[in-house]
């Protein structure tokens, strides 16, 4: 184009102030582009696709009132006397970063609240991500092509896991201490490097005097910005695979059926933000978190009944609990070239947490390595349509919970009036029998709702009316699904198991053969979705003897 | 000095030496162990309490420990344990023991004030043994946060840092010690019942203990400053109440949003 031309376009002029000052934007940043296309992005709509908006609005949250925490909290571990105004800890000897969180939660206006805000937003953090990640899990959203992103979510949630920790231990209390110090022992069951990496970590002997502050700098500096480039790196890639789908009419790979982001999810998700923000402030004004001033400065001696870590490291303190020290005579600490092998701490602390992240992070190459299914999924499967996937996860998830439950195992047995011991017994054959069980009673109660959708989608929903026909036989009347109800009930694919089959040199490897086996187990027990010809045949069936009955009483519905 | 060097060879200066070492170790033992033992004061009973109380026991509780409170199969000797120890047991409605368990559970007490003081003084006149305390050392005026300290030091690893009670084996537990009196809380020290341990005076003392019922009240009476405390358990119940309480409300506000479509 030659300059004659753009000047003879006529320009436009903004008649209002805003007006003009938005064009003037435009002009040099291309807001209107920008906007045209993430505006038109569509999301669909469903409730169980927020919980991922939940983690990052409490992330957002901590972000804010995490900033305004630094500007009173002091990282330091020397020695002080308390002088602020909780009169239980009047003069008592501590450290400075104690004190200072003291007098944030007494002293200094609002501060209290803010703590709360920003403890009760990072227990919501982890417990949204954990959920918004079973969601995933369940539905399949992890399959091509967003395995990677499952990959960066995992991450996430180890970081998360990570940001709580560290923060954990910032306030130097007794119950703080107290998790730091069974992090040492963990850290110091490691075979010879153990005890190297505690002294580094603690610089010297547990509990020194740098580690609050270089917990400091994890928990403030590192740990938030790679949780803010693993957030950015996961919603990039939201952008990129567009949002996933529950099955429905008119709903396919090639499509994403919902509302686009501006106006209608602009508004809801900005809105959404402030009803997060909203409880979390609730439950800050109303309910106490963390009560430091109850636990003490920390100091080595004690050891406070109740002393749990926050809940998502609970699984791992759940196995310690769990470990029996001896089994009969048989030991579980040896010691090899002078070195000691502490295996009751290192199996429980490392073994149980390296499976169950482990298997996380590979999940979806192992079933589509299984299954073989490499295309591009955009609809999600319904739980009970992929029943041995579901049967995995909530024995995972029972798994999870029983090594949860065992971190709350003394409480447990006060409250419940039962015994410690017994507890503990149960969970241990829990622990072992609790995943078997959960994943023979999910995969069953997924097969059997399948079946019931399957009797739905041919013979119409149960609707309680008895009819007498005129030859005297008495039968139900069932009332036929809309078309738009049948296509979700028969609508997904139900894959058969994939014997062997040899490579290209004709030989059916061992590795084959293993996946022929897994895929056998995970296709067997099949409930096929109804073909056209059998809802046919059952509408045929059922039709004229109905409808006969439907005018002899003058019925309809 | 050569009379005793003449003697020393006497059939019976090794008994006389043996008396004496005895006579030492034995007196130095009685200095050691009363020094040890919790001594408040000896509140005054009259032989009238003693002789109303050796009534109400032998109505009460001989039948588990026996007519002369020498214990039974089923039940220990109370020769010694003290007045503490009765007005514990019997003011916090411990004893009589409701059924056996792992434990006696807190109950209504069965006996007034009058009865369990007969009572403690039929036990005291058994034999010595840890008194009622006075009422200055329950004064609640000690130093708090020295309480605090020493509470945290001794008792909570059972009680919890908040006095919120916790699990011990086999269905025994450490009770939750908010609504307890301090006479109580003094007595239990002193006497150690159940599974508690004896903090004697040397181990914790008076003003110690006084400490430490200051702490407690405290604490009790300062109520939780952020709001309802949820138990005073920890990470435990608000790990609990996020995931119930506000994921549920969380849950609810998202299907409320997405309930116009889909």
């Amino acid at each position: 184009m030659s300059a004659a031309s753009r000047a003879e376009a006529p320009a436009f002029v903004a008649t209002t102030k805003a007006g003009r000052i938005t064009d003037f934007v435009d002009a040099r940043v291309g807001g209107s582009g920008i906007l045209r296309e993430f505006g038109r992005k569509v999301f669909p709509d469903h409730w169980s696709f927020m919980f991922g908006e939940v983690a990052l609005y409490s992330f957002v949250i901590l972000l804010l009132s995490g900033t305004f925490l630094t500007f009173f909290f002091d990282p330091s571990m020397a020695e002080t006397h308390y002088a602020g105004s909780y009169l239980p800890m009047k003069n008592v000897e501590m450290s400075v970063a104690y004190s200072s969180s003291l007098n944030i939660s007494f002293d200094i206006r609002g501060g209290l609240f803010m703590r709360q805000v920003h403890h009760w937003a990072a227990l919501l953090f982890v417990a949204s991500i954990g959920v918004h990640m079973l969601r995933v899990f369940f539905t399949g959203a992890f399959r091509k092509p967003r395995e990677m992103n499952w990959v960066v979510g995992s991450v996430l949630l180890i970081l998360a896991m990570a940001a709580g920790f560290t923060g954990y231990s910032l306030p130097d209390d007794l119950l703080s201490g107290n998790g730091l110090r069974i992090i040492d022992g963990v850290i110091k069951s490691i075979p010879v490097v153990g005890t190297y990496i505690s002294f580094f970590l603690f610089g010297g002997e547990f509990p020194g005097t740098a580690v609050i502050g270089r917990l400091y700098t994890l928990h403030i500096l590192l740990v938030p910005a790679l949780i803010l480039l693993m957030i950015v790196l996961h919603l990039f890639m939201v952008v990129v695979h567009k949002h996933t789908q529950y099955p429905g009419p008119g709903r396919n790979d090639g499509n994403v059926v919902g509302y686009p982001l501006g106006p209608v999810y602009a508004a809801k998700a900005g809105g959404f933000f402030f009803i997060v923000f909203g409880v979390i402030a609730l439950m800050a004004a109303f309910f106490t978190i963390n009560p430091i001033w109850n636990y003490g400065p920390y100091d080595p001696s004690p050891v406070s009944a109740g002393t749990q870590p926050d809940w998502y490291i609970g699984f791992v303190d759940g196995a310690l609990r769990l470990m029996p020290g001896v089994i009969g005579n048989f030991h579980f600490e040896y010691v090899i070239f002078g070195h000691t092998l502490t295996l009751n701490v290192l199996l429980p602390a490392l073994v149980p947490a390296g499976i169950l992240f482990t298997v996380m992070f590979m999940y979806p190459w192992i079933e589509s390595w299984v299954t073989k299914d490499t295309r591009e999924h955009h609809v999600l499967d319904r739980p009970r349509n992929a029943p041995t996937r579901t049967a995995i996860g909530v024995a995972g998830f029972v798994w999870y919970c029983v090594m949860w439950a065992a971190a709350g195992s003394d409480l447990i047995a006060t409250n419940f009036h039962v015994s410690l011991n017994d507890v503990t017994y149960w969970l241990r054959t829990l622990f072992f029998v609790g995943p078997i069980i959960a994943f023979i009673v999910a995969k069953r109660v997924a097969l059997a709702l399948q079946r019931k959708d399957r009797e739905i989608a041919l013979h119409g929903r149960e609707t309680g009316r008895i009819v007498r026909l005129p030859h005297g036989e008495f039968i139900e009347v069932h009332a036929p699904l809309d078309e738009y109800k049948r296509y979700k009930l028969v609508g997904f694919e139900s894959p058969a198991p994939l014997p062997a089959v040899p490579n290209d040199h004709g030989v059916v490897t061992r590795k084959e053969k293993r996946r022929a086996f897994l895929s056998r187990w995970f296709f067997e027990d099949r409930v096929a979705p109804a073909t056209p010809a059998e809802l046919e045949a059952a509408h045929g069936h059922h039709g004229p003897a109905v409808e006969a009955a439907e005018e002899s009483k003058s019925l309809s519905h | 000095m050569k009379a005793l060097s003449q003697k020393r060879r006497h059939p019976l200066a090794v008994i006389a030496l043996l008396l004496m070492g005895l006579l030492v170790t034995g007196g130095l033992y009685a200095v050691a162990t009363t020094v040890n033992q919790a001594k408040a004061s000896t509140t005054s009973y009259s032989a009238n309490d003693s002789a109303e109380g050796k009534k109400l026991f032998q109505a009460n509780c001989a039948t588990c420990h026996g007519m002369g409170a020498g214990g039974t199969k089923d039940a220990p000797s109370l020769v010694g344990v003290g007045a503490a120890a009765v007005d514990f047991q019997v003011g916090t409605g411990r004893m009589p023991m409701q059924m056996n368990g792992p434990q006696a559970a807190e109950k209504p007490a069965q006996f007034n004030d009058q009865q369990t003081q007969q009572l403690s003084a039929y036990v005291a006149s058994l034999g010595a043994g840890p008194a009622v305390p006075e009422a200055g050392l329950l004064d609640e005026k000690g130093d708090a946060a020295k309480g605090g300290e020493l509470f945290r030091v001794n008792c909570a690893m059972c009680h919890n840092a908040a006095a919120a009670g916790g699990a011990l084996t086999r269905g025994k537990f450490a009770p939750a010690l908010a609504g307890v009196s301090g006479q109580h809380i003094y007595e239990a020290m002193v006497s150690g019942p159940q599974n508690m341990p004896v903090f004697s005076d040397t181990n914790v003392s008076p003003e110690g203990k006084r400490d430490i019922i200051t702490f407690l009240k405290q604490i009790e009476s300062n109520g939780s400053p952020g709001g309802a405390d949820l138990g005073s358990l920890g990470p435990v119940s608000e790990g609990l109440f996020v995931w119930i309480a506000g994921l549920g409300v969380i849950i609810a506000f998202t299907i409320w949003l997405t309930s116009r479509t889909s």
